[in-house]
């Protein structure tokens, strides 16, 4: 089915190249980082985790929010959302590949990965967070693969499936829950050490991924002849408005809590965030601009009147998904490390090689949603002439 | 003997696993140079080591670094300037950055300046040994918490865990960075975390830490805590000594005498 990839307008090859180029920038800073160490990268003694780490956590909730159509598609039967059932399967394929390659390039030594499986460590939650990915990707696969072909065929498809989808909607709860565990339990880290993260990640993860799959099916609608359906577009925004309005929530009490409890280590790394400590204000006008963008979104989302015009509802998914990449992709991560647990207060900033590494991993991610969707929408038959 | 074709692909995909795992596990077993098996007295065995810092006659002695420059020669600890990649094993803090929550507006001004040596705490309960995703770092019997560089895949989740920054990341190659090589203990590669280990492989050759044979105050008293009769047990017993962030429940074994 792969050859149906191969063919397309220029539009399509301007966009591949597109891809292509960025993985090799990428791919090229990789190698540069392979030889000087994660040195190249901004990181340093205090910040040992950052961009990369942190677009890991924010695409594991994209991976995690396909849930949101496989869910009421398949449990209840909601048929609006059968056309769009694939597409956020094979969103959650590439974003999960995304992840695991974050994950790869933070490595200081990558070429011993695999000490993870010869070494299998119960007690870290790094190995359960590589069980539950893995399983997540190859979960997807199956199932996509299976309903493709079954398409392809005109047929039902194979009944083994029916399962595999049942046990892929706790799965993918689990992958955002197991990843907010990698943090929310270390004692040295007040800022991650809180019991709303996972609940928070899932929040952001079911707001910030319908968004994206709204965007997607606005745009595949404008470029091929495929149409999600505005009743299903008109869903999906409904589950973005209550997501976003329960992680507009859940950030509140973590300002309640740390802040009337005024303990400290609490509250420095709010200081931090959104006003600066101690001369180090790098990511004040981010954090500010998230909270703009996802209180603009939630009064746009909410009335039901602006939620139902097209133009208002696109901007309301792009403040969301920028609004929600902020949250994870800049300051959920580093802030953890700021102060250090010796009170020390440093900056970061990804170095160019780190950004452009960044970006290759992307493209990959968006090379692989680029043929998946193109090989679905040939089956189908709906590529424009 | 005929062998059939499926249990050909069978036997063939077994061997191809086991060469790739043999393969895996012999990387880094090449890197490792002889660490001094030569052995100068008895071991020193302890069922549970701890360290007491004698901060009053610490303090006397301001400016020194003899401990510090002995485990880091010792260990061929690189001397990076960037303080954003310095490796370290042993060094100085001021005391609001080692006791934060023993700071307060009025407190002694000797203390208030002082500078205290911190290290790896070697704590009975470590955070950073139960999140290693490779059992890389991990709690000997005698309480030591150990790393295998040759095992560690970076990944620094055990330097989130810590809640001393104990732990020190190989941000390039260290090796030009070392002054003076010693060849009787590895050097690390880049890409590893490292971090004090109570000196495992002189205590294995009857000796006490480096830093500890280089304090010439006696600042640093190093026992076993399950001896009642050791040096470190009678510290504890008759002055009053202090632990670092003592709330979190990783019970450091290393004591401060305030």
């Amino acid at each position: 089915m792969i050859e149906k990839a191969l063919t397309g307008g220029r539009g399509y090859w301007i966009w591949i190249a597109c891809t292509l180029s960025a993985i090799a920038a990428g791919a090229y800073c990789y190698v540069l980082q392979l030889n000087t160490g994660l040195g190249i990268t901004g990181l340093s003694r205090d910040i040992t985790w950052g961009f990369y780490i942190a677009q890991f956590t924010f695409l594991v909730g994209v991976a995690a929010s396909a849930v949101m159509v496989v869910l009421p598609y398949y449990l209840h039967d909601f048929k609006v959302f059968g056309r769009i059932a694939i597409l956020g399967e094979f969103l959650a394929i590439a974003a999960v590949s995304m992840c695991m390659l974050f994950i790869m390039v933070d490595l200081g030594q990558p070429g011993r990965a695999f000490n993870m499986i010869l070494h299998p460590s119960p007690r870290s939650i790094l190995f359960w967070d590589m069980i539950v990915l893995n399983g997540y990707l190859v979960l997807n696969v199956l199932i996509s693969r299976a309903s493709l072909n079954a398409e392809r065929n005109g047929e039902a498809p194979p009944a083994w499936v029916k399962p595999l989808i049942i046990l892929s909607i706790p799965w993918a709860i689990s992958i955002h829950t197991v990843t907010a565990f990698i943090y929310s339990g270390l004692a040295a880290r007040p800022f991650w050490m809180t019991a709303i993260l996972a609940p928070r990640f899932l929040a952001s993860a079911f707001s910030s991924g319908p968004a994206l799959l709204i965007l997607v099916c606005l745009f595949l609608r404008r470029v091929t002849r495929f149409d999600a359906g505005w009743e299903a577009i008109r869903k999906l925004a409904i589950i973005v408005t209550y997501a976003v309005l329960a992680n507009i929530f859940f950030v509140l009490m973590e300002f309640f809590t740390a802040f009337y409890s005024a303990i400290p280590e609490h509250v420095e790394h709010f200081t931090y965030l959104y006003v600066g400590l101690d001369g180090h204000r790098e990511l004040v006008p981010w954090m500010w601009l998230s909270a703009a963008l996802v209180l603009v979104a939630a009064v746009l989302l909410v009335n039901p009147r602006l939620r139902d015009r097209q133009g208002l509802l696109t901007f309301a998914c792009v403040a969301v998904v920028l609004s929600i990449w902020i949250e994870k992709g800049l300051g959920m991560i580093v802030t953890g490390f700021v102060p250090s647990p010796l009170g020390e207060v440093t900056g970061y900033a990804p170095t160019l090689p780190e950004f452009l590494i960044t970006m290759g991993i992307y493209g990959i991610g968006a090379l692989l949603i680029t043929v998946f969707y193109k090989v679905t929408l040939s089956v189908r038959g709906q590529v424009k002439a | 003997m005929a062998i059939k074709r499926r249990d050909f692909c069978w036997l063939a995909g077994l061997s191809v696993v086991g060469a790739a795992s043999g393969k895996v596990l012999s990387v880094g077993a090449e890197e490792t140079s002889g660490s001094g098996s030569t052995l100068i007295g008895e071991p020193l065995l302890g069922k549970r080591w701890a360290m007491v810092v004698d901060l009053q006659a610490c303090r006397k002695e301001e400016g020194c670094r003899d401990c510090i420059k002995a485990c880091h020669a010792t260990h061929n600890v690189p001397d990076l300037d960037d303080p954003d990649e310095e490796v370290k094993w042993i060094w100085k803090e001021k005391f609001h950055h080692a006791f934060p929550d023993q700071e307060h507006e009025y407190l002694r001004h000797d203390l208030r300046h002082e500078e205290i040596l911190v290290f790896c705490n070697h704590c009975d309960n470590p955070p950073c040994t139960r999140v290693c995703p490779t059992q890389a770092t991990w709690k000997r019997p005698d309480g030591i918490v150990m790393m295998d560089w040759h095992r560690c895949i970076g990944c620094r989740y055990c330097v989130a865990a810590c809640p001393y920054g104990s732990r020190s990341f190989n941000w390039r190659d260290p090796r030009p960075f070392i002054d003076e090589t010693r060849t009787d203990f590895p050097t690390r590669t880049r890409g590893v975390v490292e971090k004090c280990t109570f000196c495992d492989e002189r205590l294995a050759q009857g000796r006490p830490p480096a830093c500890v044979e280089s304090c010439e105050s006696k600042c640093l008293i190093f026992g076993d805590l399950e001896d009642a009769d050791s040096a470190v047990r009678e510290a504890l017993r008759t002055r009053h000594a202090i632990r670092r962030k003592p709330g979190l429940g990783t019970q450091p074994e290393v004591y401060y005498l305030v």
